[in-house]
């Protein structure tokens, strides 16, 4: 009954997102107050039929109705109740009916935090968000329905793939959808622009608190599918330039740069057409990585010939929105205006550098991504494109952009003193350099281009918060407290977020430095690793709520002797798929982390192992963690939170033309 | 097994995490057995996803590891081995795909866009004193103008004496 309850809540909300897409649009368009206004109660009652429809989801699934075929096909009713909450969204419908409902909370949220945004705009732009979540409806509704009934009930469910059974993977695909789903407001926002040619500071206002939350919780959801490879696959690495990562990359990449264009055109009315081309691009690869991970196409060009239905469903909306709002921009970008004039050594120049680096970046993650599904579409020539590739192109475009940061913050508008920047910089620069060094005699050498990167790193971070310093050291010694917090938000979130990309880079760097050992071991050996000492004190099995294992522990002694931790890395293997998975063991100190995984066990008598002692490898994840909490303090900025209009905001008369 | 962001099920159905290289594997020379690893890294298992030799546990990757060591005992270079394996597997095998007809947009387009939008920045940036001439008075509407000259046309009260 809840169940059909809720596939006729995503009906009806298909329904709403009809009326959404048409009518608001329509009367935006024609002028129409009235009618543009309705795009708010859409809007929100649209978000409130799917809510109710993921509500009914989630309780199948939190009852074990087997009943249903995606909830046999995904849960078991042995799994631990997290695991039954996310399982929900841990396969293809569900996952999808997730997207519907995000998409549907960023209308709702301009529904209820931009009342005051001109009619014409809201109703232009959740008519177009409208739109968006029309087509995905369908495609839920007649390509991946999740509520199907199966006539003859099982008694048992299949099992969520045992690799999703993680906390991290609990929380990982919602943060990431919250990011990429996010930016289709901001497409909604520059389709609408775009419909109305209206493109200025006010717009740049308006999009900004949308493209900030969806960056947020993008750069939060990649950081956090990067720790969990990195404590759940094994073997300790944290980025792989795998497709379906590469998807979620290249709308970051585009979105952080939309994120800086839009500063510029916000000051200065400058880069209009490009900060609309950003909009439309990042959603496009928002849509482009959906159609890459759900139509099975990465799996084989073959496989999604065999299936193609739910591959040609999204494609189809993929040209369609790609090339519609293409099209539109086509049409209007020659009718915008250029702003304020600025020389290239400026804060505006250094915008523009940031922008050319993170969007070629994106293009080569895209051609490295896309190439070898096209030459095997087009030649059926099979070529592989991995890790090789991406560190060839996309990471050493990285450098000049991250060397660029600290020079970039010290540039005043319009025109700024290179000179001047690079002499109130010289002492990071030192520190960098000097940070390197030591980094060079502490590990007695080592990858040149590892040191570059500690010394990048330390720059880096210096560099972003020497603006803090300055404004603090301003007043002189006794006026600090007062300095600090006289600093506007928006410029501390400026620094944590830099300061946070120097020190992933640092972490990256410093994975340069990992000593790894592979040994097999019995029962009352010891492994020395980098001082430390681990030995093997037992083997046994151990039994969860849905997997049998094979647990070894470890006791870890510093240098001294003295026992620090038990380690107890484990295989397990889940009952309902058969398939195992391992857990590592682990000990921080520090920013540093002893990481332990353990094989098979050869012979009944050894355990294969491989041990890392990984220095600083924690900064990888902290960066971006500093990142997003840049992103939020400048979301809470005061002058900038969403609902303050900008005066220009207000709705103006066309010129008549 | 290498699938970080494992929303995708059917990627993931694959997945088993893995040791890769097994204790018994190594070659006892430690820079021999380095120059393997490096060379593991960027030969891809062929049916793994997206996996190379050196990270994967299936059979295939254990032989083409085995096959790898055997070589540089033997005395090959890194790039006989691999025409050795290209020979074998195709181009499909290398994670880093040689420059060729084939692949020359690959490695080419990245460095191009970058050229291109440099140019496209610079001409930004050379344009605007020709063209961005452009005063405030050009964003405002008809109405905000007239408005505008009102004011300045309005005698006395402080404005410019005329």
């Amino acid at each position: 009954m809840i169940v059909e309850l809720g596939h006729f809540a995503l009906i009806l909300g298909f329904a709403v997102a009809l009326f959404q897409a048409t009518v608001p649009l329509w009367g935006a368009i024609r002028g129409d107050a009235v009618l543009a206004r309705l795009g708010s109660q859409a809007a929100l009652v649209h978000f409130a039929l799917v809510a109710l429809s993921f509500a009914a989801l989630t309780h199948a699934y939190l009852v074990s109705d087997f009943s249903v075929l995606n909830v046999f096909q995904n849960s078991h009713s042995l799994k631990p109740l997290i695991y039954k909450w996310s399982g929900v969204w841990g396969n293809h419908e569900g996952s999808m009916l997730l997207w519907v409902l995000i998409l549907a909370l960023f209308g709702a949220g301009v529904a209820v935090f931009s009342k005051r945004l001109p009619d014409d705009m809201l109703g232009a732009t959740l008519g177009v968000q409208g739109l968006i979540a029309s087509a995905f409806c369908a495609f839920l509704i007649f390509a991946s329905n999740p509520f199907l009934r199966m006539p003859n009930p099982p008694i048992e469910g299949r099992d969520l793939n045992p690799v999703l059974q993680d906390p991290g993977l609990a929380i990982h695909p919602p943060l990431l959808y919250l990011g990429y789903v996010g930016f289709s407001i901001v497409f909604s926002f520059a389709a609408a622009a775009l419909i109305l040619g209206r493109v200025d500071a006010a717009f740049a206002r308006m999009i900004r608190p949308w493209t900030l939350a969806a960056w947020i919780t993008l750069t939060l959801g990649i950081a956090m599918g990067s720790y969990w490879a990195y404590y759940e696959l094994g073997w300790g690495g944290y980025w792989f330039w795998d497709p379906v990562e590469n998807a979620s990359l290249m709308p970051w990449l585009t979105g952080t740069a939309l994120l800086h264009s839009a500063i510029v055109l916000e000051k200065r009315e400058a880069l209009k057409t490009w900060t609309i081309l950003l909009a439309v691009v990042t959603f496009s690869l928002s849509l482009l990585g959906t159609f890459l991970v759900r139509s099975g196409v990465l799996t084989s060009v073959h496989a999604f010939a065999v299936d193609p239905e739910r591959g040609l469903f999204i494609l189809l909306i993929l040209i369609a929105f790609i090339g519609g709002s293409f099209a539109l921009f086509a049409a209007r970008a020659s009718a915008l205006q250029g702003g304020g004039l600025f020389a290239p050594i400026s804060r505006e120049g250094a915008l523009v550098f940031n922008n050319l680096f993170l969007s070629v970046a994106s293009l080569a993650v895209f051609v490295g991504t896309l190439y070898p599904l096209l030459l095997e579409a087009l030649t059926g020539a099979k070529i592989s494109v991995g890790p090789p590739f991406f560190n060839l192109t996309a990471v050493p475009l990285m450098v000049p952009l991250f060397l660029a940061i600290p020079f970039g913050q010290k540039l005043a508008w319009k025109r700024g003193d290179l000179l001047g920047a690079g002499q109130r910089l010289w002492i990071c620069m030192v520190l960098g350099v000097a940070g390197a060094a030591i980094s060079a005699y502490a590990t007695g050498g080592g990858p040149i281009l590892a040191l570059a990167g500690i010394g990048l790193g330390i720059f880096l971070v210096l560099g972003a918060l020497d603006d803090l310093l300055d404004r603090a050291l301003r007043g002189g010694i006794g006026l600090i407290g007062a300095r600090l917090r006289a600093i506007p938000q928006s410029i501390t979130a400026m620094a944590l977020a830099h300061a946070g990309a120097g020190l992933m880079v640092i972490g990256i760097s410093a994975t340069a430095f990992e000593t790894e050992k592979i040994a097999a071991m019995k029962p009352g050996e010891t492994l020395a690793l980098d001082g430390y000492t681990l030995r093997l004190e037992g083997i046994g099995p151990v039994t969860g709520p849905n997997y049998n294992a094979i647990a070894a522990e470890f006791s870890l002694r510093d240098p001294a002797g003295a026992e620090l931790a038990r380690l107890r890395p484990a295989k397990r293997v889940y009952i309902g798929r058969q398939m195992p998975t391992s857990e590592v063991g682990r000990y921080r100190h520090g920013l540093s982390e002893i990481y332990v995984a353990i094989g098979e066990t050869s012979d009944g008598q050894h355990v294969d192992l491989r041990a890392y002692h990984k220095p600083y490898v924690l900064l990888i994840w902290l960066g971006p963690l500093l990142m997003s909490i840049g992103g939020i303090l400048s979301l809470l900025d005061r002058r900038l939170r969403i609902g303050v209009p900008a005066r220009r905001a207000r709705l103006r008369p066309e010129p008549a033309e | 097994m290498r699938r970080p962001l494992g929303l995708l099920l059917a990627l993931a159905l694959s997945a088993t995490p893995a040791l890769a290289v097994r204790p018994g594997e190594q070659l006892p020379d430690a820079a021999q057995e380095n120059r393997a690893r490096k060379l593991s890294a960027e030969l891809r298992c062929l049916v793994c996803q997206n996996q190379s030799i050196d990270d994967s546990d299936a059979p295939l990757a254990v032989d083409l590891r085995r096959i790898v060591r055997e070589r540089i005992r033997a005395g090959d270079s890194d790039t006989a081995i691999r025409d050795f394996l290209v020979a074998r597997y195709g181009a499909f095998v290398l994670l880093k795909p040689p420059v060729s007809g084939q692949t020359i947009l690959l490695w080419s387009l990245p460095g191009l866009a970058l050229v291109v939008g440099g140019l496209a920045a610079w001409r930004l940036f050379r344009r605007r004193p020709e063209e961005g001439t452009a005063s405030p008075e050009d964003s405002l509407s008809p109405e905000e103008r007239a408005e505008l000259q009102a004011l300045l046309e309005r005698p006395g009260r402080g404005g410019p004496a005329s």
